[in-house]
């Protein structure tokens, strides 16, 4: 006699400016929880885009149901803590996954994150692009340096445990990315980052699974000195608070 | 205790030692050839971690996936949804 697994999966979708995405990662997300068989809804915080992300999420609303496409908009941007934030209010599964909706993260990995977790009972499930055969798609030589270079930097410094520190696709116990959310202070990649440190400091176990990145968007939006400024800026503080 | 606490703890654990070593100031009468030794460990040691800083970065970037399949299962499938997505009704 088999058990119902109870378990539920809510997939947030901070979206903004992804009318042409949206679609293909719900459909994508479909695919690949429909062949799992696990239970999951997709919650999509649109925050104002006006290129009518909304429109097209309230259409797939229409094709995939309302009880597996939630929409929780917000009126303008508010950035991706908040947006969290905003979508566990709403959840009504006991794991949270997030990931990044412009398609450098694929759904055929979830799966593998919620057999990870069930393996370890971890309490977060971090893609990593960093170890085993995770890579990435896209990136020049000069990308490659800067992002090994800056990983090496924040393991040497913070000692995280963790081989992707700023990775956004990950799975959380709900109650774990609750606690967790409450704490972090930082923009950015760093709130990444601290995500992980602070889950560390909590005691919360942590999985690895690797992925695959795909990176549509490099050529437009290049890795600048402001970027790497602040992400010096925020490596830091994370080495003297925690 | 923060990570730069630890940091300078560590540090100060290490820079006594030197200290103690290289200037004899516990008067431990330590033979001339360990205090040889022990006087650029310092510089040694940053120069060591400097080589394993820059050849294990170069290692990482030169090994670092590139993912040609998952780029073109992709594209292959963004083919796929859009088809499937308009029979079921979606205006792109």
């Amino acid at each position: 006699m088999s058990q119902a697994n109870k378990d539920k999966y809510s997939v947030l979708l901070p979206t903004y400016n992804e009318r042409e995405n949206l679609p293909l990662i719900v459909w994508l997300l479909v695919k690949y929880f429909g062949e799992s068989g696990y239970d999951y809804e997709i919650i999509v915080i649109d925050d104002g885009s006006p290129d009518g992300t909304l429109q097209v999420a309230q259409q797939l609303q229409g094709i995939y149901g309302a009880h597996r496409v939630l929409l929780r908009p917000r009126e303008k941007k508010l950035g991706l803590g908040t947006a969290y934030i905003h979508g566990i209010k709403h959840a009504t599964g006991n794991f949270i996954i997030i990931m990044d909706a412009d398609l450098s993260h694929h759904p055929k990995f979830i799966p593998e994150f919620i057999q990870k977790q069930k393996e370890g009972g971890f309490d977060v499930v971090s893609g990593t692009r960093y170890s085993g055969n995770g890579g990435v798609y896209g990136w020049d030589l000069r990308r490659k340096l800067i992002s090994r270079g800056a990983n090496f930097l924040t393991q040497v410094l913070l000692r995280p445990g963790a081989s992707d520190l700023t990775g956004s696709f990950r799975l959380y116990k709900k109650e774990v990315l609750e606690q967790l959310v409450d704490r972090c202070v930082s923009k950015g990649y760093v709130f990444q980052m601290e995500m992980i440190v602070r889950a560390r400091q909590l005691g919360y176990s942590i999985g690895e699974v690797p992925i695959s990145f795909v990176d549509r968007v490099y050529g437009e939006s290049k890795l600048g000195g402001n970027e790497i400024v602040s992400f010096l800026k925020g490596l830091l503080t994370l080495f003297a608070t925690t | 205790m923060t990570k730069l606490l630890e940091w300078l703890l560590g540090v100060s654990v290490v820079v006594t030692a030197w200290g103690l070593l290289t200037f004899d100031l516990l008067d431990l009468k330590v033979p001339q050839v360990y205090r040889e030794v022990v006087w650029p460990m310092p510089v040694y040691l940053l120069v060591v971690f400097g080589c394993y800083s820059i050849a294990t970065v170069g290692y990482r970037v030169a090994t670092f996936n590139d993912c040609e399949e998952a780029a073109q299962e992709l594209q292959a499938q963004i083919k796929e949804a859009k088809l499937d997505l308009k029979k079921k009704g979606l205006k792109f």
